[in-house]
C-alpha cells in the first residue's frame, strides 16, 4: 500500500485556462481591467528585425499601465513582467523600481513574473538588458500608476497635487487618509487603460529611498523551507514522466527500434513518430527503463565528427570567407616591439543545477507549459510553430527556476512534454539528466582569437588587430587608444551546437585581449598596470583598474614574492559597466596545478538598484569564471561528449574558493547598467597574468592550464 | 517488481510500494511528494538530493528503496517543522546565500549534517564539509558566511538525530 500523507497540492493557485481578466479578477474585487495583454497591445509591439512568425521574446514596448500594476479593492498591489528569475536578481530588483516608483515597501508589492498570459513581453531575460531596459518600463508604469491614484486622490480630497503625501500605500491630506483600495473606481480604470504619458517622471537617484537598499529576494523563506516550486516541481493531476531516445552520437539517425519490448509493459506508453522517439510512465524509474529497452535494440545511422582534439585548427580552417588579414601587418615589422599571437577558448557548458525540464497539458486543443527559460516568450512561439498553433491557444508559465547563464534561451524540454502529452492525452513532465544536459544543450562557442600589435618607443599601440573565429563579436572592440585599429568576428563551422553563455564571447575576448596586453606590457618592459593606464582614456575603467589595484595592494616588485606564487591584473567593459580584477596564484612546482588564492575585483554598473543582489551576481560570477579559468572544458570523441557528468567537468567548489574582496561602485552620475555578465570576464584573464608572474609560461588557453 | 519498504520520514511512518531498485529520492519527489529535495545529477556528484538517513548525511539519488527500507529519513521539510525555522534556514536566509536557490536544500541539510558532527567548524573546516556539494550560481561566499553565522548562532542547534 502506497501511504501517503504528505501530499502537498502546491499547484492550487495556478490554473491553466485561467485567463488574464480572470486571474486579474482573482487578486480582488477591485479594478476591472479593459485591456490587458491583449492582440491589440501586441499589434502595438515593434515589429522584430526578423518577422518570423510568433517568435516572440522582442518586448520592451510600452505597455497601458493597467498590463504592469493592478491595484485591488483591498489595497493590494500586482505588478506583472514578462522577465523571469533564475537566480541573478531580476525579482529582488523589479520589485524595488515598483515599490520606489508606488511609494510603498518592496514587501507590499507582489510580482508576476514570466507568464505569457499575465505578463507583458519584456523581452527575454538575457543581455543584462533588465536593468538599463525593463526596470525604466516598470518605473515609468509604475510611477504613472502612482501619478493616476493621486490625481483621483486630489479629487476625492478636493487637495492640489503638491499637498497630498504618499506613505506605505496610503495618501494623506490634512487629517485625511486613502487607501490605495479606496481608489480604486471607474476613472481609475480609465487612467490605468492608457499607455504611461511620456511626461511621466521617475522618481530622481538623489531622491531614492527604496531602490539603492540591500534588498534580498521576497520569496526568500521558501527558498531555505524547501517549499519553492521550482519547474521541476510542477505536479499536474494525472501526469505522466516522460523520456526522449536520444542518439549515441551528434547527427545519428534512427535506422530501426523494437517497440514491442516497451509494449509490453502496461505501465508504459511510447510515441514514434520518425526519429522521434518518446515514453511516459508513471514515475521516472519506470520510464528510464523503458528507454533502456528502447536503446537496446535501437540502431542508429552515425556519422562521422570531428574531435576536440582537432578544434581549433577545424575552426580556422573553416573561418567563413577566409581568415581576414592585418591590412597594417607592415607596422609589425617596423615596429620596435611588436607581437602576434593566438589565443584559443575551449567549449563550456552553462550547467545550470536544475537541469532543463518542463511540464505540458493540453485542454480543449490550448496547450500550458511550465518550464524554465530565460525567454517565455520565445517558447511560446517556438511552440506555436511546432504545433501550428496561434500564440494565444499556449500558456507559457516559468516559475522562478533553478539557473540559466544564457544557457536556457530556448524551448526543447517544452516541445518534448507537449509533444508527449499530445500524443498520451496527459500532462507529461520532461527532466533532462545531466547527460542529456552536457550533451544535448547547446554550448558556449569556442573560440580562436588572434592578435597582433606594434607599440611606439613609449609603449603607445601604434597598431592593433585583433579577430575572433567563432566565438562571437562581443568585446573584439578595444577599449586601448590604438593609432591604427582593425577587429572583427568571424564565424566558422561549429562542431557543436552553440548559443548564448553569460557574458558569450566577451568571456573569449577579454581573456585573450587581457592576456596580449600583458605580453605587450613584458614586451616594453612597463609594468603592467601602468602599460593599461597609459594606454586606456575611459575614466571609469581606469578607476575600476586603480580602485582593485588599491584595495588588493598591487605590487609587481618581483623581487619580493615567494617562490611560485605570482599576481596578474585584467580589466574590461561590456554592456555598460566597467570591471578590473586582480587575482593572486600559487603553482605546484611538482604538479603544476595553479590555486586562486586570492581575488579582489572592482565593477562600476552605474547607480546600483540592490547592492546585495549585486554583490552575489558579483561573487558568482568570479567563482564561475574561476571555473572557466580553470578547469571547465567540454571534451567531445566520435560524436560523443566524453565528460559529460560534474565528476568529470569539474565545476567550482568550496574546495575552490580564493578570499574573494568586491568593491562595487555607486556611480550615481552614470546610467544603470546590467551585472549579472561583466563580473565574470576579468578573472580568467588576471589568473593566466598571475600564472605569468609565477612561473614566466605564458598560458594562451582557456582553461589555463601548465603543460609540460 | 514491487514490494513494500517502510520509512519513518521527518517523523512519520510511510510505507511504499515500489520497485526496490528504485531510489529514495524519486520516491521522495514522487510517491510522498517531498519536492524539497532536488535532482541534480544523480551521480552523487552535488548533493542538490542530501537528506539525512538514520541522522546521517547521505545522498538520496544514490540510495535505493532497498536500503532506505526501515530506516528514518529527515528532509528540509522536516527540518522545520511547525514552521519554525532551523538556526541554519534563518542563517542561509538572513545572509542571501541563495541565487537561484536550487542548492540550497541540499546545502542546508548537509550544513546541519556538519554541525552536529562539529558545532564551531572553522572556515576551512566549513569549506572541506561542504564541498560534497555544487552551488552552480557558485555563492560560495555567502553560503560559507550562512554556515558560520548558523554556528554561532546563539540558540542550542536540535540535534538531527531522531
Amino acid at each position: 500500500m502506497n501511504r501517503i500523507t504528505n501530499t502537498i497540492d502546491r499547484q492550487s493557485d495556478i490554473k491553466p485556462r485561467l485567463t488574464r481578466r480572470r486571474f486579474l479578477q482573482s487578486l480582488g474585487a477591485g479594478l476591472m481591467i479593459a485591456v490587458g495583454a491583449s492582440p491589440t497591445l501586441a499589434q502595438e509591439a515593434p515589429q522584430p528585425r526578423r518577422s518570423v512568425r510568433n517568435r516572440g521574446g522582442f518586448g520592451g514596448a510600452p505597455v497601458k499601465i493597467a498590463a504592469r500594476v493592478h491595484i485591488a479593492q483591498d489595497g493590494a498591489i500586482t505588478v506583472m513582467t514578462g522577465k523571469v528569475e533564475c537566480g541573478q536578481g531580476a525579482r529582488a530588483e523589479i520589485t524595488l523600481a515598483a515599490a520606489e516608483e508606488l511609494r510603498v515597501s518592496p514587501d507590499q508589492i507582489r510580482l508576476i513574473m514570466g507568464d505569457t498570459t499575465l505578463c507583458p513581453d519584456d523581452g527575454g531575460t538575457y543581455g543584462s538588458m533588465t536593468t538599463p531596459r525593463t526596470i525604466p518600463t516598470v518605473r515609468t508604469g509604475s510611477a504613472a500608476a502612482r501619478q493616476a491614484l493621486a490625481a483621483i486622490a486630489c479629487e476625492k480630497l478636493a487637495a492640489k497635487p503638491d499637498d497630498i503625501q504618499f506613505k506605505d500605500g496610503k495618501i494623506t491630506y490634512s487629517g485625511q487618509q486613502l487607501t490605495y483600495g479606496d481608489l480604486v473606481s471607474a476613472s481609475l480604470d480609465k487612467a490605468f487603460s492608457q499607455l504611461p504619458s511620456p511626461d511621466v517622471k521617475v522618481t530622481a537617484v538623489a531622491d531614492w529611498k527604496v531602490l539603492g537598499n540591500p534588498y534580498l529576494r521576497p520569496d526568500r523563506r521558501d527558498l531555505v523551507n524547501g517549499t519553492h516550486v521550482y519547474p521541476s516541481d510542477i505536479v499536474r493531476p494525472g501526469m505522466l514522466y516522460g523520456k526522449i531516445l536520444r542518439p549515441p552520437s551528434y547527427g545519428a539517425t534512427l535506422t530501426s527500434t523494437d517497440l514491442s519490448a516497451v509494449k509490453a509493459m502496461a505501465d508504459v506508453r511510447v510515441v514514434r513518430d520518425g526519429d522521434f522517439v518518446g515514453v511516459a510512465a508513471p514515475n521516472t524509474f519506470r520510464a528510464q527503463q523503458a528507454i533502456d529497452a528502447l536503446a537496446k535494440t535501437a540502431v542508429w545511422q552515425t556519422l562521422p565528427h570531428l574531435s576536440s582534439k582537432d578544434l581549433y585548427d577545424h575552426l580556422k580552417q573553416s573561418a567563413q570567407g577566409g581568415i581576414p588579414q592585418n591590412t597594417h601587418a607592415d607596422d609589425l615589422a617596423k615596429a620596435a616591439v611588436a607581437l602576434r599571437q593566438e589565443y584559443h577558448v575551449a567549449y563550456i557548458q552553462h550547467a545550470p543545477l536544475e537541469p532543463r525540464t518542463a511540464t505540458a497539458e493540453w485542454t480543449d486543443g490550448k496547450l500550458t507549459v511550465w518550464t524554465g527559460t530565460q525567454n517565455p516568450f520565445g517558447v511560446r512561439g517556438e511552440l506555436a510553430r511546432a504545433f501550428n498553433l496561434p500564440a494565444d491557444s499556449i500558456r507559457v508559465i516559468v516559475p522562478d527556476f533553478g539557473g540559466g547563464f544564457g544557457g536556457k534561451h530556448q524551448g526543447d524540454p517544452a516541445v518534448e512534454a507537449a509533444r508527449l502529452a499530445q500524443n498520451l492525452a496527459k500532462p507529461v513532465r520532461i527532466l533532462w539528466t545531466r547527460e542529456e544536459e552536457f550533451t544535448w544543450a547547446y554550448f558556449r562557442p569556442a573560440g580562436v582569437i588572434l592578435a597582433e600589435a606594434a607599440l611606439d618607443p613609449t609603449g603607445a599601440i601604434a597598431s592593433w588587430y585583433f579577430l575572433n573565429i567563432n566565438s562571437g563579436p562581443q568585446a573584439t572592440e578595444s577599449p586601448y587608444r590604438a593609432g591604427k585599429h582593425q577587429a572583427g568576428f568571424v564565424p566558422s563551422d561549429p562542431p557543436l551546437r552553440q548559443g548564448s553563455y553569460r557574458a558569450l564571447a566577451s568571456t573569449a575576448n577579454n581573456f585573450a585581449r587581457e592576456v596580449f596586453i600583458d605580453e605587450l606590457a613584458a614586451a616594453a618592459k612597463i609594468e603592467p598596470l601602468r602599460f593599461r593606464l597609459m594606454n586606456l582614456d575611459n575614466a571609469r575603467l581606469k578607476n575600476v583598474l586603480q580602485t582593485a589595484a588599491d584595495k588588493f595592494g598591487w605590487n609587481n616588485d618581483a623581487g619580493k614574492k615567494p617562490p611560485n606564487t605570482g599576481i596578474g591584473i585584467a580589466c574590461g567593459t561590456e554592456k555598460g559597466s566597467y570591471l578590473a580584477t586582480c587575482a593572486a596564484v600559487s603553482v605546484d612546482e611538482k604538479t603544476n596545478a595553479i590555486s586562486v588564492t586570492r581575488v579582489t575585483q572592482a565593477f562600476d554598473c552605474g547607480p546600483i538598484h540592490n547592492p546585495a543582489g549585486l554583490l552575489s551576481q558579483v561573487q558568482g560570477a568570479i567563482v564561475m569564471g574561476l571555473g572557466a579559468a580553470l578547469r571547465e572544458e567540454i571534451r567531445f570523441e566520435n560524436g560523443a561528449i566524453t565528460n559529460s557528468n560534474f565528476a568529470d567537468y569539474a565545476p567550482p567548489r568550496f574546495a575552490d574558493l580564493p578570499d574573494i574582496d568586491v568593491h562595487l561602485i555607486d556611480n550615481r552620475s552614470a546610467a544603470p547598467a546590467g551585472a549579472g555578465e561583466t563580473p565574470i570576464i576579468g578573472i580568467a584573464p588576471a589568473v593566466a597574468n598571475a600564472v605569468y608572474n609565477a612561473t614566466g609560461k605564458r598560458i594562451r588557453q582557456m582553461p589555463v592550464r601548465i603543460t609540460v | 517488481m514491487d514490494s513494500t519498504i517502510t520509512l519513518r520520514v521527518n517523523g512519520q511512518r510511510q510505507s511504499v510500494a515500489t520497485d526496490s531498485q528504485r531510489t529514495l529520492l524519486d520516491i521522495l519527489r514522487e510517491d510522498l511528494h517531498l519536492l524539497g529535495t532536488r535532482f541534480g545529477c544523480g551521480a552523487g556528484d552535488c548533493g542538490a538530493c542530501t537528506v539525512h538517513i538514520d541522522g546521517k548525511r547521505a545522498f538520496a539519488c544514490q540510495t535505493v528503496a532497498a536500503d532506505a527500507d526501515g530506516k528514518s529519513i529527515t528532509t528540509i521539510e522536516g527540518l522545520a517543522p511547525n514552521g519554525r525555522l532551523h538556526a541554519l534556514q534563518q542563517a542561509f536566509m538572513d545572509e542571501g546565500a541563495y541565487q537561484c536557490g536550487y542548492c540550497v536544500s541540499g546545502m542546508i541539510m548537509a550544513a546541519a549534517a556538519l554541525l552536529d558532527q562539529n558545532p564551531h567548524p572553522t572556515d576551512a573546516q566549513i569549506r572541506a564539509g561542504m564541498n560534497p556539494n555544487l552551488c552552480r550560481c557558485c555563492g560560495y561566499v555567502k553560503i560559507v558566511s550562512a554556515v558560520r553565522r548558523a554556528a554561532s548562532a546563539a540558540e542550542a542547534l536540535p540535534s538531527l538525530r531522531r
